[in-house]
């Protein structure tokens, strides 16, 4: 699974990171998590809004750091 | 908030209707422009219209939307409307003197657009008000 988060560095976007890391690895999830953070690279996803969040190349989440069982979902592909 | 766009503080989201129509083609490369200089978030139309929740959520908490239309079927607008977005502002080109059919998309004609918009959002959507 790749998960990407999207933002410049923000303490909400390194909160998203953190959230995403811990949810992969308490689901006992195989990841790679990337952190893209240069601002043209992030206009070039697309997103309406950072902090964000990119599963498999999916959007998962924009503007907004999802509580530890949403994450769980959304990584799990259950939301 | 600082100058960071996270969340949506003071950040504008930009919906040309991207049309196929030359006018349709301006609307795109403007927000494109803008986008790129920090005046907004060019965001997809294509994807309201799928009904992508990330994207509307977003889009409800952005200070405002933007919908840049080609022509007078207003097809930005209405997409943003129909799915209850109402913090819509709107620019249609043909009520800047571009004409379907007659306005290619050139520089100057791009450049009338990004004139005509940034007046619409606060001051404070400047360069790089947007982005850290």
């Amino acid at each position: 699974m790749k998960i990407e988060v999207l933002g410049t560095g923000c303490p909400k976007c390194k909160k998203l990171a953190d959230t995403a890391e811990a949810a992969a690895k308490a689901a006992g999830l195989e990841f790679e998590l990337k952190k893209v953070t240069d601002i043209q690279e992030i206009i070039g996803y697309g997103v309406a809004m950072t902090p964000a969040l990119v599963v498999d190349g999916v959007v998962k989440v924009m503007g907004r750091v999802p509580n530890a069982d949403e994450m769980a979902k959304l990584l799990k592909g259950e939301k | 908030m600082g100058t960071c766009g996270c969340g949506g503080d003071n950040l504008y989201l930009l919906f040309p209707c991207s049309g196929a129509a030359d006018t349709g083609e301006i609307t795109d490369q403007a927000a494109r422009s803008m986008s790129r200089c920090g005046l907004g978030r060019m965001s997809c139309l294509a994807l309201v219209g799928s009904d992508n929740q990330p994207l509307l959520d977003a889009a409800r908490r952005a200070t405002g939307l933007l919908a840049i239309d080609g022509c007078p079927e207003d097809c930005a607008r209405k997409t943003l409307e129909s799915h209850g977005l109402t913090n819509v502002l709107h620019l249609r080109l043909s009520d800047i003197g571009l004409a379907k059919g007659k306005s290619p998309a050139t520089k100057e004609n791009i450049e009338k657009v990004v004139c005509a918009a940034l007046p619409m959002m606060p001051a404070g959507c400047g360069p790089n008000t947007a982005f850290a």
